[in-house]
């Protein structure tokens, strides 16, 4: 797929996806650029096919980006039709041009999923993934006055463990790469770092319960054990997260809590 | 208008201010609380920290931000730490010692009572983000690990591997969930703050445009908080998010907020260098990395050879060599002023010449690769990905590049700007960093100013002010809704020739050369000159395609620039009028004999905060002068 670049600079041909609105019909756009150099990331290049568009007196590509330092999560590009691009572990904006051939041509979409509605070219809707979280991915404790922080001891296995789990940028690469547009991995991950603490012991059950139903509810599918979601993670987060979650789900289900 | 500044500081023994004060504040009954509408501007650390704690308490909050999510604020960004004195390595810390750091590191341009209180609430911030499940780095007993950070001679950072502001902002981004989920906190995302109401004398709501749909909204209020950052990308090239404005804060300057010390802005020494013109943002690596990584130029100019390629006695450890005492971890300001002098003396490395090196070659060699890798490894494979060189190998090219703005809307003691009823948190008031901030205390400010003071001084609007009714019908709404309304298609139907993205670009260079890491009169009134040039090129030549009716990228960038085109001036004058050398700022003109920042305390013990006038003239100047009881004025020495 990637290879270096034997060359500094890059001709390329863009397949672009337009789109007016959520409701309106989209298509590609070609444009052809030249003299891309291979040290600009990708939203860089991106940037150049937006100056030349504001030098025609069209509008530029609306896409979502902030941090360009992959932590932020606001990228979400499907790149050649890998969700993030042809590099593992790197999101969007950390992508760069040297992965690139000259005279490629490349694809560029929003992701896709139902949950995700397109709000303008690549930017979508991902406020679904807030959904999830405000139905319970939190541990209830109001400001005041909690316990010493070293009041509890916890193993560093757990919390390297549960670091690992909240890594996740929210990204939604996961819900974009899976065949079923599921969001266990970003579910899971949830779930597990806060069921590996101790902290996150009194809501165990209604926590994972109400996350569970919310993505149901959100339209996000089911997971079939496809791994196509770790794949694609720029934070490499793992799928034994899912499996954490089912575990807890179950647990959660006989024990009877209700959310 | 003669103004006086009443930072409403207690007097008294210092460690008592904070409880006293607090005694001091009106109260507000529980069952009124869902009476009462606050609005929050932003939603990082300072801002979900706000409204998820006013939530709790049972304010009616509404909290907006220009991302999708609140998520994705750019504290999110934050790598290193955060700082409290809760001395659990037992190696001397107290409140009284990170005070002293504080105001030391600050240059002694902070007001020191503000500054005790924020060490003072920094053990109670590590124990609520704790309890929310933050995931801090731990000691195989369990106990939580610390790390010296940035110049501190204690261990007193609080760590989740390199992304620690992440892992904070998650755990107020959740707090601000759960108040969703419970009725008292709505969330407006992807909407931009376009002004701000002031009625009878107080800030009463806002207008926003709506960032989807183009459309502009009025939201009524009784009182108003900005937690909207900073201003470093009036830099074009900085370490802030793309999305990162001075929009709202500069909209309330000139609706009577004062503004003070814009030209207090920290560059951070070790960021990946600028790698040709297509660059869009500047990568900052954790300053942690100079805890095991030592700093170096080329002894001799004209070094053409590769860094790895360069023999041991042809490398000159100038932060070993000038500070012995400090070494690698001298502060920010410091380490970034010496790699700027080692590149204009020739002594810099790589392509451009405008970079030093970062060498873990010895640590390494010491420690292992694993050890360095399991402190650092997000942060080496994130150099590799953005360089293409693996700093395992090769030592890591670093530049400094504009971080954090210390300058910001002037705030009295409970964080109230000169608006009443407005109220800034976080990195955009100017309170609590003085000239320079120490690293890992950003973090700690934000957590401070949100959970801990807010939540106590709001009072001093909502119980300590009547006020009528007002709604969103009231006249005012509809005239500031209509002067925003009015610029935008102004930018709009300018048609000019130039894009917004290449004049940003010449404000960014303009800026770094002659209001940047040296600063000197002749420069910074060519720089004033040259920056109103360019606003008028601005409103004459620009091209921004489109409408305003939807989302449109480029007229949301253009809005932007046009108030960093009104900002940039201002910041400038700001440099010239302050005729000495502190902490982020350095005039060529007043320094020592071996160059180091001369404080001119006599003249300039004072926050400069300024009153704004017309565009293009000069704002009106009032002087906080700061005393400091506690941490007597001397000179910084890092030797």
């Amino acid at each position: 797929m990637s290879a270096h670049a034997e060359t500094d600079c890059l001709n390329l041909t863009l397949n672009i996806w337009r789109q007016e609105g959520p409701h309106a019909t989209g298509s590609f756009e070609v444009r052809q650029l030249q003299d891309i150099s291979t040290h600009m990331s990708f939203l860089e290049m991106l940037d150049c096919v937006n100056e030349d568009l504001v030098s025609e007196g069209r509008e530029p590509v609306s896409f979502d980006h902030d941090c360009r330092e992959g932590i932020c999560g606001m990228c979400s590009l499907v790149i050649n039709g890998q969700v993030h691009g042809p590099q593992p572990e790197t999101t969007t904006c950390q992508l760069h041009m040297r992965h690139f051939k000259d005279g490629e041509t490349i694809t560029i979409e929003p992701f896709r999923a139902e949950a995700f509605p397109v709000v303008r070219d690549l930017c979508i809707d991902r406020t679904a993934l807030d959904r999830i979280i405000t139905s319970g991915g939190y541990i209830s404790v109001n400001t005041g006055s909690p316990q010493d922080a070293n009041a509890t001891p916890i193993a560093k296995p757990d919390s390297d463990l549960a670091m690992d789990a909240a890594a996740c940028i929210g990204c939604g690469g996961c819900v974009a790469a899976c065949p079923n547009a599921a969001a266990m991995l970003f579910t899971g991950a949830k779930v597990s770092q806060l069921a590996l603490l101790p902290q996150g012991a009194p809501e165990r059950e209604s926590r994972v319960l109400s996350m569970v139903e919310t993505m149901d509810a959100e339209g996000f599918g089911n997971c079939t054990n496809e791994y196509e979601c770790m794949a694609a993670c720029p934070k490499a987060i793992d799928v034994s997260h899912i499996a954490r979650m089912n575990r807890e789900y179950m647990r959660a289900s006989l024990v009877g809590s209700s959310p | 208008m003669a103004q006086q500044l009443d930072s409403k500081c207690p007097s008294g023994p210092i460690e008592e201010r904070w409880t006293r004060h607090k005694f001091a504040l009106p109260l507000v009954n529980p069952a009124n609380r869902r009476k009462y509408t606050v609005i929050v501007v932003g939603s990082g650390l300072a801002g979900a920290s706000a409204a998820a704690s006013l939530g709790e308490m049972g304010y009616s909050v509404l909290n907006f931000c220009i991302q999708d999510s609140p998520r994705r604020a750019h504290s999110i960004a934050a790598q290193g730490g955060i700082n409290a004195a809760k001395n659990y390595p037992n190696d001397g810390d107290s409140i009284q010692r990170l005070f002293y750091d504080t105001v030391k590191g600050g240059d002694f341009r902070a007001r020191e009572s503000n500054v005790y209180r924020l060490s003072e609430v920094s053990n109670n911030i590590i124990d609520q983000c704790v309890a929310q499940g933050v995931p801090f780095a731990r000691e195989y007993g369990g106990m939580l690990d610390n790390r010296s950070f940035g110049g501190a001679q204690v261990a007193r950072t609080f760590y989740a591997r390199g992304q620690t502001g992440q892992q904070l902002l998650l755990g107020a981004y959740g707090a601000l969930m759960r108040q969703v989920k419970n009725g008292r906190v709505q969330v407006l995302p992807r909407r931009e703050m376009v002004d701000l109401a002031v009625i009878e004398g107080q800030a009463r709501g806002i207008v926003v445009r709506n960032l989807v749909s183009g459309e502009y909204e009025r939201y009524s209020a009784d009182a108003v908080l900005l937690a909207t950052g900073g201003y470093g990308n009036v830099f074009y090239l900085s370490t802030n998010a793309k999305a990162s404005n001075a929009s709202a804060a500069w909209r309330c300057h000139k609706r009577g907020a004062f503004f003070a010390n814009p030209c207090f802005t920290q560059i951070h020494p070790t960021c990946i260098p600028v790698s040709g013109t297509h660059q869009s943002k500047l990568t900052l690596m954790s300053e942690s990395l100079r805890n095991d990584g030592r700093v170096w130029a080329a002894k001799e100019t004209g070094e053409t050879r590769r860094p790895s390629d360069i023999p041991e006695d042809m490398r000159d450890y100038y932060l070993e060599r000038r500070y012995p005492g400090f070494g690698n971890l001298v502060p920010r300001d410091v380490a970034s002023r010496a790699a700027k002098i080692e590149c204009d003396l020739g002594h810099g490395l790589g392509a451009t010449g405008q970079a030093v090196c970062l060498d873990f070659r010895d640590a390494i060699a010491k420690g292992g690769k694993d050890q360095i890798a399991a402190k650092y490894g997000n942060l080496f494979q994130m150099y590799e990905m953005i360089t293409g060189e693996n700093p395992y190998e090769v030592p890591m090219r670093i530049y400094p590049a504009v971080h954090y703005t210390m300058g910001g809307l002037w705030v009295d003691y409970n964080l109230e700007s000169t608006i009443p009823g407005l109220f800034i948190l976080g990195e955009a008031n100017f309170s609590d960093h003085g000239a320079n901030r120490l690293g890992a205390s950003a973090l700690m400010q934000g957590l401070a100013d949100g959970y801990f003071v807010i939540p106590a001084t709001i009072t001093a609007q909502i119980a300590g002010r009547s006020r009528e009714a007002v709604d969103t019908n009231h006249p005012e709404f509809a005239r500031i809704e209509e002067s925003a309304r009015t610029r935008n298609e102004q930018i709009l139907s300018v048609g000019g020739g130039r894009s917004a993205e290449s004049i940003h670009r010449e404000l960014g260079l303009i800026m770094w050369d002659k209001v940047g890491m040296g600063r000197n009169a002749a420069g910074l009134q060519q720089a004033q000159k040259e920056i109103a040039a360019l606003r008028e090129e601005f409103w004459s030549n620009v091209r921004v395609p489109g409408t305003s009716d939807h989302q449109n990228p480029g007229l949301e960038h253009a809005a932007r620039l046009a108030d960093f085109l009104e900002l940039a001036e201002f910041f400038a004058a700001d440099a010239e009028h302050r005729k000495e050398s502190c902490g982020g700022h350095f005039r060529d003109e007043y320094q020592t004999e071996d160059g180091e920042a001369l404080r001119r305390d006599d003249e300039f013990a004072y926050a400069a905060a300024w009153e704004f006038n017309k565009v293009g003239q000069p704002a009106t100047l009032h002087k906080e002068e700061l005393s400091f009881e506690y941490v007597k004025l001397a000179t910084r020495s890092y030797k």
